[in-house]
């Protein structure tokens, strides 16, 4: 079995407004996956049919390959977009309160809570109460909350909005450690930039429909408009132009060509070499997925 | 199960040790402490002023046997008034009853003066009126010849005549008319306190359940809560701990209370001057006479309530009752996203309720068997504060048993239906609900 996750044909229903429309993927054990969408596009229904919060109108969820069911909410991490602790709760006493209705017996609970802390260097907050913590701090409270429980699977909404970038790298690194032990992550955000860097696998959601799923490189391979960047010395003949690209942007020594359909980059090169023109750079711009998801998105809202 | 124990846990231990909470907890029943000092102090001082009269009669109708009360002193005195007015707070006394020679004339009202250095309270005056009232009536059925006992046989008769009815009607004798009398009180002020603590208990900690329920949406944390335990879990440990936090109040208020009235009368000096404050307060309340006996009969009688049977149902009640007003609240705290006024639209359909159960306590005194106390010691909403009250006038057991039943059924349709609204109401934000939404989230599918 190497898929940790598999949503089948998951609706949702609420009132006359359908918040999840037929959707399903499946998240490979070990992975990042990135679960990706506008706002409002149903993320946030999707993670909580994932995390047992609500169920499912129609459809099924099997982790690991099990029917989602009462004993698995120990087996999820759960970090929601909007941050929230007792404020004025003390920071050990609530990592063991959530610990323990994960289901973890108190030893064990405050074994692992004490572990993330010295890996944080923050074990003196113990007896700190949330409120007296700055936000970043709080963030960490909130990622130990996540991931004390030793869950199979984390599923982290915007986990780096409100973090300074040397916290944003902290949490980045343990994200990476934990896939490397083999946890699975599902990685919700609007913001593609993280996505690129960090996840294998996506699905873009929005209106509640599945509109694209794959590997991050096959998707990006796949909506290439084979664009080419060009630096090059010199002036380039006119008699070049008109039969292999189009110039998207014009500036001296620096172009920017989309090559037509029926020719391919290296016959533009040969040309450009038999033409005597000094290049300094040719390299295929890929698009990002940011717009990728820009492109899709607009697109469904035309249609 | 384990996870609504450990909910409740966390919701009572973060309460109970609370500095407020110890505070309250341990300054309620002082500050009832300082009040029932400072009362008993200047009511054992106003006593202590009032004891010594000195009596000038120059009428010669008061009698020193007539004029007899347990707290004023009467002394009659030969002397001239203008030297006594001089001279009585030097000899020991501190008022002087001057009564002028005078003829009886039947309705007209009789004139006695007095000298007093400090203003006298009412309680003192009506007190030296009643006495001097009592002697000159005690005079004038010795001048009439009127048979002193068949007058008393009388007296009695007319005490007999009461119209609160009470359980242990029907002995007949003279004891029995004033058994059932301070029963009544007691049963009264009884059923009035348990009302009262009820009503309370609704509002105190059912808005701290609602409280608590909306700190934990608007501070988000009932996401993460939620993706451990099931809402309906959350919802009844937080009314469960709260309600053990009540239980736990009552219970230090209990026995501390009493521990601390008891120190207050020992320091003020022994309990005489208590039972004294107590005599005087009977002798307002019922002019028959025979002091010491009254305070037997008044504790008698409040031993002799059901016990056995108020407690444990009145605990029964509270709880229950509690319960589906917690249910209530916590249905409500769910529904707000940011602020309190919303919260004043549903709060009215849950207080409605608690007030007619307290505008209709009187009639369950006045007709404890009547079709509206029968009513309304069984119906839920009503019930927790209505059947407490019933109690002390022994209702047929059938009906209190009934009446718990009821309760019972009714808690678990109501923590039922409260969970339904409570499980929508928890992750909507940024709306304001109407009651027509409220109607349609009960029927939601999980």
């Amino acid at each position: 079995m190497s898929q940790i996750l598999s949503l089948k044909n998951i609706v949702k229903r609420y009132h006359k407004n359908t918040a999840v429309d037929d959707v399903s993927f499946d998240v490979k054990k070990g992975s990042i996956f990135g679960l990706l969408g506008p706002n409002g596009a149903g993320k946030t229904s999707i993670i909580r049919i994932i995390t047992t919060i609500t169920g499912a109108d129609e459809g099924e969820v099997l982790l690991d390959g099990v029917k989602l069911n009462n004993n698995h909410p120990a087996e999820i991490g759960y970090m929601p977009e909007e941050r929230g602790l007792y404020k004025k709760m003390k920071v050990g006493e609530q990592l063991l309160y959530l610990a323990q209705l994960k289901g973890l017996p108190y030893d064990e609970a405050k074994k692992s809570i004490l572990h993330w802390m010295d890996k944080f260097e923050i074990r003196d907050w113990w007896n700190k109460k949330v409120e007296e913590l700055s936000k970043g701090m709080q963030q960490k409270i909130q990622f130990i909350a996540t991931v004390m429980h030793g869950p199979k699977l984390l599923i982290l909404d915007e986990p780096f909005s409100g973090l300074d970038p040397v916290n944003t790298n902290l949490i980045k690194k343990e994200i990476s450690e934990l896939r490397d032990k083999g946890i699975s992550i599902i990685f919700s955000t609007h913001r593609m930039e993280q996505v690129e860097e960090i996840c294998e696998d996506i699905v873009l959601i929005n209106h509640g429909k599945k509109i694209l799923e794959g590997k991050v490189s096959d998707i990006k391979d796949k909506h290439k408009e084979n664009k080419y960047l060009l630096e090059f010395d010199g002036a380039m003949p006119s008699s070049i132009r008109g039969e292999h690209f189009d110039v998207i942007t014009e500036s001296p020594n620096h172009w920017i060509i989309q090559i037509r359909e029926g020719h391919n980059s290296n016959e533009l090169l040969r040309v450009l070499i038999e033409n005597d023109i000094h290049i300094k750079t040719y390299k295929e711009i890929l698009p990002t997925l940011n717009q990728i998801f820009i492109k899709k998105v607009q697109g469904e809202s035309h249609e | 199960m384990n996870k609504l124990w450990i909910i409740i846990k966390r919701e009572y231990l973060t309460r109970v040790t609370k500095k407020t909470f110890i505070l309250v907890t341990i300054l309620t029943p002082l500050g009832i402490g300082l009040i029932g000092f400072v009362s008993g102090y200047f009511a054992s001082q106003a006593g202590k002023s009032a004891k010594n009269i000195v009596v000038i009669d120059e009428s010669g109708i008061l009698l020193e046997e007539h004029l007899s009360s347990s707290y004023l002193q009467f002394t009659f005195s030969d002397q001239e008034i203008d030297s006594l007015r001089r001279n009585y707070t030097r000899e020991g006394y501190d008022i002087v009853l001057h009564m002028k020679r005078q003829e009886l004339v039947p309705g007209e009202k009789v004139l006695v003066q007095y000298y007093s250095k400090d203003k006298l309270s009412m309680p003192a005056l009506e007190s030296i009126e009643r006495s001097l009232a009592s002697a000159i009536r005690s005079y004038k059925i010795e001048l009439s010849g009127i048979n002193k006992d068949a007058l008393a046989a009388l007296d009695t008769n007319v005490d007999l005549e009461n119209a609160l009815s009470s359980g242990e009607v029907g002995d007949g004798e003279a004891t029995g008319s004033t058994a059932s009398r301070y029963s009544t009180i007691i049963s009264t002020i009884l059923s009035y306190a348990m009302g009262f603590l009820m009503y309370m208990v609704i509002f105190i900690f059912g808005s701290m359940v609602m409280r608590s329920v909306m700190e934990e949406k608007i501070n988000r944390i009932v996401e993460v809560i939620i993706s451990s335990v099931k809402p309906f879990q959350l919802m009844l440990g937080k009314i469960l701990g709260v309600g053990l936090v009540g239980l736990t109040q009552m219970a230090i208020w209990i026995i501390l209370i009493p521990v601390i009235l008891l120190i207050i009368a020992t320091v003020l000096g022994g309990s005489n001057i208590s039972q004294e404050d107590l005599q005087m307060a009977n002798e307002l309340i019922n002019e028959s006479e025979g002091g010491p006996n009254q305070i037997a009969l008044f504790i008698q009688e409040f031993k002799s309530l059901n016990w056995w049977l108020i407690l444990p149902v009145f605990i029964i009640f509270f709880f229950g009752g509690y319960l589906i007003y917690a249910s209530f609240f916590a249905a409500i705290g769910s529904t707000i996203s940011d602020d309190l006024g919303e919260s004043q639209q549903f709060m009215i359909p849950i207080i409605i309720p608690v007030i007619i159960a307290f505008v209709m306590i009187p009639s369950v005194f006045n007709d404890p068997d009547g079709p509206i106390a029968v009513f309304g010691s069984l119906f839920p909403l009503l019930s927790p504060i209505l059947m407490p009250a019933r109690l002390p006038f022994d209702p047929p057991l059938w009906q209190v048993f009934l009446s718990i039943f009821i309760l019972i059924v009714s808690i678990i349709f109501f923590i039922w239906l409260a969970a339904r609204i409570y499980r929508v109401g928890i992750f909507m934000y940024g709306k304001k609900i109407t009651f027509k939404e409220l109607s349609k989230w009960m029927f939601y599918k999980g």
